[in-house]
């Protein structure tokens, strides 16, 4: 079927299959950042955000995107300037392997999105389903509270 | 830029330094190897085994075979060089024959190359295969009874063991002696990125692989082997490497193998990905293994002697367990000087997961039973645990378990006081005391753990204890490093890069720390063992060092200058009197228009070890690092659930050359040992693996770390590591399932003899304790 939404800023129209993963058609289409590292929803490597809000796209349909509007981190760093949560992942040292960077990018956008000024707490509650294998957490945190003083 | 004087205060090392390679990952633009498309790129999927042991008696893909879009389906016969392979002993096959057993679920029997990943997965379900039922061994007790064997020669593959003085003697000379038993589990490594490999293929050059790996060397000998090809057709270029901790050490050499023969049957590109289920099913994981410690303490606490005797599970196939086994043996009497020492260790086979390297390799399990086992002496001496450690730690002129006398970079002590100090200990304890009168049904516990960590290969692995690097300083001044250890997200790259900046006084933004190439650096042993900062750090040193002593020379020359009198820093050039500057670029175009040559191989040699592998003593590692943990856990009385509050922990890293990676190290290791302490848990049916993808298997989310987490350094620096530096990359962990372990025995009164401490095993020794 023809899907139609806006992706990163841009108007897309495409054709995709009924059956066919959000996950599969976005890295189809080029769109490399958005990982698969579970296939069950389970990691977050593959998270987006779909009309404001995270969501992974291992779990989500392509037709289901039609009438949306999508970001991936490729649409987060316009003309090579970092969105303010990207540069903050880097000041702080949050990035080790960078297989889970992008989903976890992607979440915080859209906690900060919805919560300019999150707790501790409130950050945790919102990065719960991104997993992360090297950092331990600890950096990401300090991450997402850096670029929320900067807002 | 700061002062320029010839004294050494560094410009770069031990300063905070955003990763080199965070640019492009935040952007998500790091290629990892799903991410390649190539021109009439196939997909490859496996064929596994649905026993746990079995004959195979038939292998029917001819169905499979007519699925449009299927390329390749290939069994053993389609194999044209040797089909036994293996890491240390050719035991395994990279396709089970007909007539000959699978020994697990998940053994691989035929390899399927097709259009899509839809339709390779679909031939998979239509390759059929038949097999005779055959009883599995699913224990290590089964196994040591031999009734049934896994490989013709036993089910012991190898013993090793450490014979240090006169254990019965120190028995005799101890006022107590304890003894108890320990067990710690499975853990899966649970990088982000799974398993993955793509293999091109070209009529003049061979084939190239490309792919997720630890070890770019290993690849390059495993292939040609499979492919009955020379080493000079296959190149081995390492992609982006999505997490790794062991688990991509000597596994992507099965994996290219399987995807290397897809492309050499298709002649194209070929990318074969592991599913998460396929992987954890599949792949090498921790080695569960099992101990009985007895020990013998004297009234004040010395330590006088320790009789250890484990057994690893190795699952199917050797794999590397024999050098895994090689670190437990080292590491089994931890990290005390104790006058006598008795080590036997078996690695044992089972008709399981074949088990390997996991960060740590072999340590954790045996540093988690003896922290145990001096922590119940301590008990029984109303001693502290700290004290017990103090007393018995490594020095200066101690020697270790293996009777390696230490000369050099001995921080064990100054861990152990700095471990107090960022504690608080002793408010710590009474703070302690405090909650557990206010609180009925939630206890709190204070574990500490001390630790030693070899860095190297050590002895057993010394003849790929060697790295090279190849530096190229261009007309612009740019450079290009090329080493043979791998960037997996620990950040050697980050490191190397700032070792060669500090070394040839360019700035690290010029610096390139390319992906390992075999074609470029020779052999440089595997990315393991905490070893890349010593060996890939010295041998770039020793290439930036030669390069810039003939930019020195030249400078010299044509300013009229004594070498002396010449600066290097932060990609300028000056003599000490301020007379000439230039900066790094022009100078480098100077010396490329003066035909110098500007580039360098370097070359690092670990210092020899000499062990007696009949007695188990002798010089193991070059080094050790040492770390001593305080954590603090908290016990849910009614469920056994545990978590962690807090921890403190001090690491001597010899010098610390990028203190932002090394808190990351540290961080990210007490992470991953914390869920390996407490819940991470491997489930099996029949020898299957049924946690097999992060829904069972759980891991550490962000809502599980604990609300704080104290990390300070020891410099004691190593003569020999760069700057002084030792490894962190696995110390990090070693101490957390200790004293995580440790701290819910202090909760709930009992000893914890198992990791992971569950909910449901801690419940279950409460009860006991009740009862």
């Amino acid at each position: 079927m023809l899907v139609r939404f806006n992706l990163n800023g841009e108007e897309i129209e495409s054709e995709v299959r009924d059956d066919e993963r959000a996950l599969d058609f976005l890295r189809r289409i080029g769109m490399k950042s958005v990982k698969e590292g579970c296939g069950e929803g389970e990691c977050g490597a593959c998270t987006i955000i779909v009309n404001g809000r995270n969501v992974v796209s291992c779990l989500m349909l392509a037709p289901e995107l039609d009438g949306t509007e999508v970001w991936t981190t490729e649409g987060l760093s316009f003309k090579n300037e970092l969105d303010p949560i990207q540069k903050a992942f880097v000041d702080e040292g949050a990035i080790q392997c960078g297989f889970c960077t992008p989903g976890m990018v992607m979440s915080a956008k859209a906690l900060l999105m919805k919560n300019p000024q999150p707790t501790v707490e409130e950050i945790k509650k919102g990065m719960e389903g991104n997993l992360c294998r090297c950092t331990g957490y600890f950096k990401i945190i300090e991450a997402v509270k850096k670029a929320a003083d900067e807002n | 830029m700061g002062t320029f004087t010839k004294k050494r205060d560094y410009s770069v090392i031990g300063k905070e330094i955003p990763r080199v390679d965070s640019l492009v990952k935040v952007k998500g633009k790091a290629k990892f190897v799903a991410d390649f498309d190539m021109k009439d790129m196939l997909y490859g999927a496996l064929v596994l085994s649905k026993r746990a042991r079995g004959r195979v008696k038939k292998i029917d893909v001819s169905k499979a075979s007519s699925l449009k879009g299927v390329r390749a389906i290939l069994t053993y016969e389609d194999i044209p060089g040797e089909n036994q392979i293996g890491e240390v002993v050719n035991d395994m096959p990279c396709l089970v024959p007909v007539g000959e057993e699978v020994r697990y679920y998940g053994d691989v029997i035929s390899l399927v190359a097709a259009d899509s990943l839809e339709i390779a997965k679909e031939a998979v379900k239509l390759v059929k295969v038949e097999y005779e039922d055959l009883e599995p061994v699913l224990t290590i007790e089964k196994a040591l009874k031999n009734e049934v064997k896994i490989h013709p020669s036993g089910n012991i593959l190898t013993s090793k063991k450490i014979r240090k003085g006169n254990v019965e003697k120190g028995f005799f000379e101890s006022d107590f002696v304890i003894e108890d038993d320990f067990y710690a589990h499975y853990q899966e490594q649970a990088y982000l990125e799974p398993q993955g490999i793509l293999s091109l293929y070209d009529n003049n050059y061979g084939i190239t692989i490309y792919g997720s790996m630890q070890c770019p060397y290993y690849v390059q000998e495993m292939v040609p082997k499979v492919l009955g090809m020379s080493m000079h057709s296959v190149r081995v270029i390492q992609a982006e490497t999505g997490g790794a901790f062991g688990g991509k050490e000597d596994v992507p050499s099965y994996v290219a193998s399987q995807c290397a023969l897809l492309t050499y049957h298709t002649k194209k590109p070929v990318l074969l990905v592991y599913s998460r289920e396929v992987d954890i099913q599949t792949t090498s994981k921790r080695h569960p293994i099992k101990s009985h410690y007895k020990l013998g303490v004297t009234e004040d606490g010395k330590i006088k002697a320790v009789e250890i005797t484990a057994h690893m599970d190795m699952g199917a196939y050797a794999t590397l367990s024999p050098i895994v086994m090689y670190r437990s043996l080292v590491h089994a009497a931890g990290a005390y000087d104790i006058e006598n020492v008795k080590v036997d260790i078996d690695g044992v086979y089972t008709n399981k997961v074949p088990c390997g390297a996991f960060r740590g390799f072999g340590s954790p399990q045996v540093l988690f039973a003896m922290e145990s086992i001096v922590d119940e002496a301590a008990e029984k001496l109303r001693m502290d645990p700290m004290d017990i450690r103090l007393k018995n730690a490594l020095r200066i002129g101690s020697r270790t378990s293996t009777d390696q006398l230490l000369t050099e970079s001995v921080g064990a002590v100054k861990t152990i006081e700095h471990a107090m100090e960022i504690s608080n200990y002793a408010e710590l304890k009474k703070e302690m005391a405090a909650f557990n009168l206010e609180n009925k049904f939630k206890k709190r516990g204070i574990g500490v753990s001390h630790i030693i960590y070899g860095i190297s290969l050590g002895a057993a692995g010394q003849h790929l204890d060697a790295a090279g690097s190849l530096v190229q300083v261009h007309r612009d001044g740019s450079v290009n490093i090329h080493i043979g250890n791998t960037e997996m997200g620990q950040g050697a790259k980050t490191v190397i890069a700032m070792i060669a900046s500090e070394a040839l006084g360019q700035s690290i933004e010029k610096i390139r720390v390319d992906n390992p190439d075999t074609s470029y650096v020779q052999d440089s042993g595997p990315t393991v063992a905490s070893r890349a900062t010593v060996f890939s750090g010295n041998a770039v040193k020793k290439a930036c060092e030669k390069i810039k002593a003939r930019m020195e020379e030249y400078f010299s020359k044509t300013r009229n200058v004594s070498v002396e009198e010449i600066v290097f820093k932060n990609g300028a050039i000056k003599t000490v009197d301020n007379k000439h500057k230039i900066l790094f670029d022009s100078l480098a175009n100077e010396c490329y228009n003066s035909n110098t040559k500007m580039v360098e191989r370097g070359w690092f040699v670990s210092p020899k070890l000499r062990w007696n592998s009949e007695t188990g003593l002798g010089e193991a590692y070059i080094t050790y690092a040492y770390a001593t943990q305080v954590v603090v856990a908290e016990v849910d009385m009614l469920t056994g659930k545990s978590q962690v509050i807090e921890a403190y922990t001090s690491h001597d890293v010899g010098k610390k050359l990028n203190p932002v990676g090394l808190v990351g190290q540290v961080q990210g290791g007490f992470v991953q040992g914390m869920g390996y302490g407490l819940f991470e848990e491997i489930k099996t049916t029949d020898g299957r693996i049924t946690t097999d993808n992060f829904n069972t298997y759980i891991i550490p989310t962000i809502s599980d770390i604990p609300q704080k987490l104290k990390i300070d350094f020891v410099e004691d620096a190593y003569s020999q590591g760069p700057f002084g530096a030792k490894g962190i990359g696995e110390p990090s962990l070693m101490p957390v399932p200790a004293s995580i372990a440790n701290a819910i025995s202090n909760a709930v009164r009992k000893r914890v003899k198992r990791i992971p401490a569950t909910a449901e095993y801690v419940f279950n020794i409460i009860e006991e304790v009740i009862k």
